[in-house]
C-alpha cells in the first residue's frame, strides 16, 4: 500500500468511526421515536425499524405542557436572535473593519467567555433575576441565551464582513453614499447570507440550551427544560420523542450552515 | 472647471508618515500621474483627495472649494479602484447607475446616462449581466463607466490596470487615454508602472517615501531626472550610474575615466555619472568594459557590460556582434550625461 492510500484510508477510517460514534445514538432515538409504545422495550433493539408508527410522537406532542413549551422555546429563540444580532453584528463589523487598540485581546476574551462554566453563574444569575423581577420570565432566559450565543455571532459575522471587500463600501461612498448608507446598500446585502447563518446558529444554541432555562424558570418552561424536568417520571417513549423533537432543528440547521462554520474555523 | 490644489498634505499612520507635507497643483483638465514604488504614499495622497482618508495637516482644494473636511460624497469626485469595487449584487446597469440613483437623478435620465456610459466603454450588450459573469477587463470597464457617468469634474484612478493581463493592459491604456481626450476631466492616476505613467500622463509626479521627488512632463522627467532615484525608476532599463570623483579636470572611477568639458566641482568631489542605455554606443574607443550578457529583444538588443564592478546596460542594434566575456569599449556624448551628487543623489544643474 502506498503512503498516499494509507493516508486516505486512515483519514476516511477515522471519519467513519467518528460519524458512527455520533450517529448511532441519533439513529436509536429516531427509530424508537417511531416505534409503537408497546414495542419500545424490546431488547436487543432491532437494527432496522420493525414496526413504524407515529403513536409515540403523537403521545409526546399531546402531552401536557409540550405545546406551550414549544411556543416558549420559539419565543426565547427569536428574542435571542434579535438581541444577539443587534449586539453582535456591529461588534463583528468592527472586528472586520477597524484596527483598534486591543483588537486581538478582544477576540480572545470573546472566546474566553465560552470557557466560563454557567453552573457557577447559576445561583448569582437566579438571585439577580429574582431581584429584577425577571425570574420565571422568558426575557431572562433570552438574555442568558444571548450572552451564550454572542461569541459565536461576533466571530461569525466578523468572518462574514471580512469577506466583503472594504473597497466596495468606499466605492459607494465616492458614489454619493454616507458611511452608514454604504453599509446598508452594499455591505449588508452582501453579508445577508452569512448573517442568516449566524441567526440560524443562534436559534439552535437557544433551542437546545437546557441548564439556564431550567434554573431560571419554574412554570414558563422551554421545551428542553420541560423534558428535563419530567425525565425521572415520564415514560421512555416520551423521552425518545422529545429527544428527536429537540435534535431535528439542530441537525437540519447545522447541515444548512456548515459552509459558514467552515469559515469560522478559518478554512474554506 | 476643477483644478486641484494640495497644500502641505501630511498623513501619519501609527508611527510612519505616509505623506510628509506634500504640495501639488493640478491644472483643470490635466492628466496627472502619481508614480512611485509601493509604500511611497501615492495611493494615500489619492485617497486624501477622494476623502477616504483625512489629512492630519494641510489642505485639499478642488475647484474653488476647500474640501479638506468634506466627506467623499460632497467632494464632487469619481473614483476607479484597483480591485474595481464593482458591486456583485447589482447588474452592470445597476452598477453604472448606482451613483446617479444616490444623487436622486430622475429615472429616465439615469437610463439615458447609463446607456451613454455603456456605449462609451463598449458594455451595451452586458447591461443585464452580473459582475460574476464578466471578465476582468469587462469589470474594469464597468468601474470606469460607473465613475464617468457621475459627470464629476475630477476623476481619480488607483492602479486601474494593474489587475489586467499584459495584452489587455496595453489595450485598456490606449482606451483610457482616448477617453480622457474625449471627456477632459481633471484626472489623478496612481500607478507603479513607469510605462503607464510615461504613455498616459500630461505630467508625472514621482513620489518616494511620502514626498514628491520630481514633477514634470514625461519626457522632461525621462531626460532630466532630478535625482538618482527618479533616473533609476523611470525608463526600462533604468538609467546607468557610474560612481567616481573629479580628478585633474576629468571624472574617474573604478576602471574608467572620462574628460570633462566644463568643471563639475572641486578636485576630489564624489559624483554619479548617469547615462541612459540608448545613449551609449559600443566600440570606437572610450570606457573599457566586459560583456556579461546579450539579450536580443526583437527591435534591439540589450547588452549588459561591466565597468570596473558596475553593471551597465547598453541598448545596441539587434545585430550587434558581441559575445559574453568579450572586451569592448563604451562611448557616450557628454551632453547626454546627467550628473548627480554621490552622497544625496540629487542632480546637479546642467
Amino acid at each position: 500500500m502506498s503512503p498516499r492510500v494509507l493516508d486516505r484510508a486512515l483519514i476516511y477510517g477515522s471519519a467513519i468511526l467518528l460519524a458512527v460514534w455520533v450517529l448511532i445514538p441519533f439513529y436509536i432515538i429516531a427509530v424508537s421515536a417511531f416505534t409503537p409504545q408497546a414495542r419500545i422495550f424490546d431488547f436487543p433493539k432491532p437494527l432496522l425499524p420493525t414496526a413504524f408508527s407515529t403513536d409515540t410522537m403523537q403521545f409526546f406532542v399531546e402531552a401536557r405542557g409540550v405545546v406551550p413549551s414549544v411556543i416558549n422555546s420559539l419565543l426565547v429563540a427569536l428574542a435571542t436572535i434579535a438581541f444577539g444580532l443587534t449586539l453582535g453584528t456591529p461588534a463583528g463589523y468592527a472586528l472586520a473593519r477597524f484596527h483598534f487598540r486591543g483588537r486581538e485581546a478582544f477576540q480572545v476574551i470573546v472566546l474566553a467567555t465560552k470557557m466560563f462554566p454557567i453552573a457557577i453563574l447559576s445561583i448569582p444569575l437566579a438571585v439577580t433575576f429574582l431581584q429584577l423581577g425577571l425570574y420565571d420570565n422568558l426575557l431572562a432566559v433570552a438574555l442568558v441565551h444571548t450572552a451564550m450565543a454572542l461569541p459565536f455571532i461576533i466571530l461569525v459575522t466578523g468572518g462574514v464582513f471580512v469577506a466583503v471587500s472594504h473597497e466596495l463600501e468606499e466605492a459607494a461612498q465616492t458614489l454619493g453614499c454616507t458611511r452608514w448608507g454604504a453599509f446598508l446598500r452594499v455591505a449588508l446585502p452582501l453579508a445577508l447570507p452569512g448573517l442568516a447563518a449566524a441567526a440560524i446558529f443562534t436559534f439552535v444554541i437557544s433551542w437546545n440550551e437546557v441548564f439556564a432555562a431550567t434554573i431560571l424558570t419554574l412554570r414558563t418552561r422551554t421545551l428542553p427544560a420541560l423534558v428535563l424536568a419530567g425525565l425521572g417520571t415520564s415514560p421512555l417513549g416520551f423521552k425518545f420523542a422529545g429527544g428527536l423533537f429537540m435534535a431535528m432543528p439542530a441537525i437540519v440547521f447545522i447541515f444548512l450552515i456548515r459552509r459558514y462554520l467552515m469559515n469560522l474555523w478559518g478554512s474554506r | 472647471m476643477a483644478a486641484i490644489g494640495i497644500d502641505k498634505a501630511t498623513k501619519i499612520f501609527g508611527r510612519t508618515a505616509a505623506l510628509k507635507g506634500v504640495s501639488l497643483d493640478i491644472r483643470d483638465g490635466e492628466f496627472m500621474v502619481l508614480l512611485g514604488p509601493s509604500g511611497c504614499g501615492k495611493t494615500t495622497l489619492l485617497r486624501c483627495v477622494a476623502g477616504l482618508e483625512q489629512v492630519d495637516a494641510g489642505r485639499v482644494r478642488i475647484g474653488d472649494r476647500d474640501v479638506t473636511d468634506l466627506a467623499p460624497r460632497d467632494r464632487n469626485i469619481a473614483m476607479v479602484f484597483q480591485s474595481y469595487a464593482v458591486f456583485p449584487h447589482m447588474t452592470v446597469a445597476g452598477n453604472i447607475g448606482f451613483g446617479l440613483r444616490m444623487r436622486r437623478v430622475p429615472r429616465p435620465d439615469i437610463q439615458q446616462r447609463v446607456r451613454q456610459g455603456a456605449e462609451l466603454l463598449g458594455l451595451v450588450s452586458f447591461l443585464d449581466r452580473y459582475p460574476a459573469q464578466l471578465s476582468g477587463g469587462q469589470r474594469q470597464r464597468v468601474a470606469v463607466a460607473r465613475a464617468l457617468v457621475m459627470d464629476a469634474p475630477v476623476l481619480l484612478m488607483d492602479e486601474p490596470l494593474s489587475n489586467l493581463d499584459a495584452l489587455l493592459r496595453l489595450q485598456a491604456r490606449a482606451d483610457l487615454k482616448r477617453l480622457h481626450k474625449e471627456v477632459k476631466r481633471t484626472t489623478i492616476y496612481v500607478t507603479h508602472d513607469q510605462v503607464e505613467a510615461m504613455s498616459m500622463g500630461d505630467r508625472i509626479a514621482v513620489m518616494r517615501d511620502g514626498a514628491i521627488e520630481q514633477i514634470g512632463a514625461p519626457m522632461e522627467i525621462y531626460d532630466n531626472p532630478a535625482s538618482q532615484f527618479v533616473g533609476g525608476f523611470i525608463g526600462s532599463p533604468p538609467m546607468n550610474f557610474l560612481r567616481g570623483a573629479v580628478r585633474d579636470g576629468g571624472f574617474a572611477g573604478d576602471g574608467f575615466s572620462v574628460p570633462l568639458s566644463r568643471p563639475r566641482g572641486e578636485q576630489g568631489r564624489e559624483l554619479l555619472l548617469g547615462v541612459r542605455a540608448e545613449h551609449i554606443v559600443i566600440g570606437g574607443g572610450g570606457i573599457p568594459a566586459k560583456v556579461l550578457v546579450v539579450e536580443p529583444l526583437g527591435s534591439h538588443a540589450l547588452v549588459t557590460a561591466v565597468v570596473g564592478k558596475t553593471a551597465v546596460k547598453v541598448q545596441a542594434p539587434v545585430d550587434v556582434a558581441v559575445k559574453p566575456d568579450q572586451a569592448i569599449s563604451l562611448r557616450f556624448d557628454e551632453s547626454r550625461v546627467r550628473w548627480m551628487d554621490a552622497g544625496s543623489g540629487t542632480a546637479l544643474p546642467n
